[in-house]
């Protein structure tokens, strides 16, 4: 007992000041992207052709979907003239799948709940997960925001083990054919009002599956989506941001 | 060599098709029992349709010798089931049953491992017809009878966070009497998108294989397309690899011995590790810009280097976090009450790993020397030699220990690569694939070892590729650690062998 108490103090408090201040990042964390359409040379389609699933296209102007895209960073590599380049801004979330395309430097970040909701909610928001198909990372990048890093509890957030518990469901992964059932069986067993929140390309729009037939694109084919978190997987910061942010939580500093 | 019907090939090295003997598939089959009962295990067993038949390529690992053997065979509709002779067998002929149509004759459970479709339409091991609609999980589970026995059904979706699959329980009271898991629901289609594959698509397949174990199934991707097209990544790569590589181990085996010390109600270590876990993840993102490593290993190299100022910040915040693992870890282990719930639960005697074909983690906590590094080593840990970290007891003390054991070993290899990173580039241009060629490589992980066999069809495109998770040997390890067991302890005996379920069902 001894011992934890002093390994407890040396150890010290390991909470990080996120959401008070930003969270730092490492140099090489690839944020959200800013766009430049204006470089792009005519004709040029160098991003397309270099872009595992067809995030950025050029056609209609030069635009990336979040939502599809896997962060690696060939598009921009690719670009002759410096259009793509990453923000190192971790905010990324949206409340609808057409505001997760970047066609700039903004986005339309994801709005608070309604009050009526947020008032229903109080200060508590129970989460349940649903990995489905999911490689485990976005579930190992969810799971350490219970950590005392992040320390969710503080946010009256909580991942909670029944649906039935649940405010939301927070789905990760392609959602293969092999677990719709069960997906939606879980969103059913979830008492209403219940939101969902999909978090990753995967959940968003088949991630590198997209086009498997053996899944079904994400959770959007489905269950209604509320909450888009794209990231592959999407940096803690990033999730994180998206439930304050639709709970209406973020102080200025970091809105 | 390696017996008159099987072929030697070197770890991370390919070998003309041609060279690898064909025999028949008892004589086949007598050959793998034969090596296996003088120390070699089963890798990887592969199908690949030739006409109307299906040849059946086998990769087998020779410790002894330092390198794979591989065999083939052709089968028809019909063939002798392995599995009687070689348990190791089971899985595998399971899902040649699953993805080819064919039957294993006398393979004591045949029934569906992911829950698709056969490859081969009009061939199915079940003689369903093509419109039978296949539901995961709906099948034949064994049962125990009697008055008092009853059954617990888990999953697919559980209580934490954490994938789906399906358990099985046959209990009479707390009492577990045979665990059965069936798993399946994660199934993408990997397998057969890595044929067809997009070349631009296919390294991010190979990253979200079992995406805590992004390094491991990258790096044994791109060695395996470096020996199919004769390429070489640099030495600095290869250095970069296996940092990579071991932070991508000391990140799980901490997280892992948190969630340990968790499951047995011991919070400080818990609350420790979890954080510390963060911590370890965030040198990768330092390394890259991803917490998983993805966007790091390239087919010819790496893609980020590790400067001077990097890679000494790095080391120093390697030492602090190993400082605080360190206390919450001597924490854990010293607790009697922890223990007391460790010791003697889920135990897996080393004859029963031996018989299984456990790998990894798992194998080595029942006592077997199982370690590709030291075994087969191929990239930095030809010169980096890794002692193997054993323990004896097979149970979850001993999964525990051997991730404590490699914790430290870890880190002590990557403070050695980082004092004496090798000069020189970063990536080389890997060349296309050469047709008619066979690559193997197998790389450690932190739970064990991932084998990729790729073949090559006369114009160098990909005719066969077979990813084998570790997870894949070591799920009926688990099952079989149930067996006698709490129904209570299950989530600890679970976690302690923390196996991965997109790993098993690509
Ligand atoms: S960073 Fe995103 S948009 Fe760019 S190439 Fe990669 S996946 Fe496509």
């Amino acid at each position: 007992m001894i011992r934890a108490i002093r390994e407890r103090w040396r150890q010290g408090y390991r909470t990080m000041p996120y959401p008070e201040q930003p969270p730092v990042l490492p140099d090489r964390v690839l944020g959200r992207p800013h766009l430049d359409p204006s470089r792009c040379p005519a004709d040029c389609h160098a991003c397309g052709e270099v872009c595992p699933t067809a995030a950025v296209t050029r056609n209609g102007g030069l635009a990336l979907d979040l939502g599809r895209c896997l962060f690696c960073a060939a598009c921009s590599r690719a670009c002759p003239t410096g259009a793509i380049v990453w923000s190192g801004d971790w905010r990324m979330a949206t409340r609808t799948r057409k505001a997760t395309v970047v066609r700039g430097r903004e986005i339309e970040l994801a709005e608070a709940l309604d009050t009526r909701l947020r008032r229903l909610l109080g200060r508590s928001f129970k989460i349940r997960q649903v990995s489905a198909g999911g490689c485990n990372a976005c579930e190992a990048d969810v799971n350490v925001l219970s950590t005392i890093g992040w320390d969710l509890g503080r946010f009256g957030i909580q991942l909670v083990a029944s649906p039935r518990h649940a405010d939301a469901l927070l789905v990760t992964g392609p959602v293969p054919r092999n677990m719709q059932l069960a997906l939606q069986k879980t969103y059913d067993a979830t008492p209403a009002p219940k939101l969902v929140i999909a978090v990753g390309a995967c959940a968003i729009a088949g991630g590198p599956f997209a086009g498997h037939e053996e899944i079904t694109g994400g959770a959007a084919a489905t269950l209604p989506v509320d909450l888009f978190i794209p990231g592959c997987p999407p940096h803690p910061a990033t999730i994180l941001d998206g439930l304050l942010r639709l709970l209406d939580r973020l102080p200025a500093a970091t809105r | 060599m390696a017996g008159v019907s099987l072929a030697e090939l070197h770890n991370g090295f390919s070998l003309p098709s041609s060279e690898v003997p064909r025999c028949g598939w008892d004589e086949l089959c007598t050959e793998i029992c034969t090596h296996i009962g003088s120390g070699a295990r089963l890798a990887a067993l592969a199908g690949r349709p030739v006409n109307d038949r299906l040849e059946v390529l086998v990769v087998l690992v020779r410790p002894e010798h330092g390198t794979l053997a591989l065999g083939r065979a052709e089968v028809g509709a019909r063939f002798a089931s392995l599995t009687p002779a070689c348990p190791a067998a089971h899985m595998f002929e399971r899902e040649l049953a699953e993805q080819w149509g064919v039957v294993p004759d006398g393979h004591p459970w045949l029934k569906p491992v992911r829950f698709h479709r056969s490859y081969r339409p009009g061939h199915d091991a079940w003689s369903r017809a093509v419109d039978d609609s296949i539901l995961p999980c709906v099948t034949d589970f064994f049962r125990v009878d009697g008055e008092e026995v009853h059954e617990v059904a888990v999953g697919p979706v559980h209580a934490g966070v954490i994938e789906p699959g399906h358990f099985r329980f046959q209990c009479h009271g707390e009492h577990v009497l045979h665990l059965e898991i069936a798993l399946g629901y994660q199934h993408r289609g990997v397998e057969r998108a890595l044929l067809a594959a997009d070349p631009r698509r296919a390294i991010h397949l190979a990253e979200t294989l079992a995406g805590d174990s992004t390094v491991a199934h990258t790096t044994a991707h791109c060695v395996a397309l470096e020996a199919l097209g004769a390429g070489q990544a640099p030495p600095r790569a290869e250095a970069i690899r296996a940092i990579a590589l071991e932070l991508e181990r000391l990140a799980n085996h901490v997280g892992d011995l948190g969630a340990l010390a968790g499951d047995v109600g011991f919070l400080p270590t818990q609350s420790f590790c979890g954080r510390l876990r963060g911590d370890l993840l965030n040198l990768t993102a330092l390394v890259c810009g991803n917490r998983f490593g993805r966007n790091l290993v390239r087919p010819g190299g790496v893609a980020f280097d590790l400067e001077p100022e990097r890679a000494s910040e790095l080391g120093a915040r390697l030492q602090e976090i190993l400082q605080d693992v360190r206390g919450a870890l001597e924490l854990l282990f010293e607790s009697s009450s922890v223990l007391v719930r460790f010791e003697g639960t889920g135990s897996v005697s080393s004859s029963l790993a031996t018989e299984l074909g456990l790998v990894g983690v798992a194998a080595r906590a029942s006592g077997l020397e199982r370690d590709v590094r030291a075994e087969l080593p191929v990239g930095m840990y030809r010169f980096a030699q890794v002692p193997v970290s054993t323990w004896h007891t097979g149970d979850v003390f001993a999964r525990a220990w051997v991730r404590w054991l490699e914790v430290q070993r870890s880190a002590v290899l990557v403070s050695d690569l980082l004092a004496a990173l090798p000069t020189g580039g970063l990536a080389t241009r890997c060349p296309a694939p050469r047709g008619d060629r066979i690559a193997v490589a197998m790389v450690e992980g932190w739970r064990g070892e991932v084998c990729h066999l790729v073949q090559t069809d006369p114009g160098g495109r990909i005719a066969t590729y077979k990813v084998v998770d570790p997870s894949f040997h070591n799920w009926m390890g688990l099952a079989m650690a149930l067996r006698n067991q709490q129904i209570s302890d299950f989530p600890l005996c679970n976690k302690s062998f923390n196996l991965s379920y997109c790993g098993h069902d690509l």
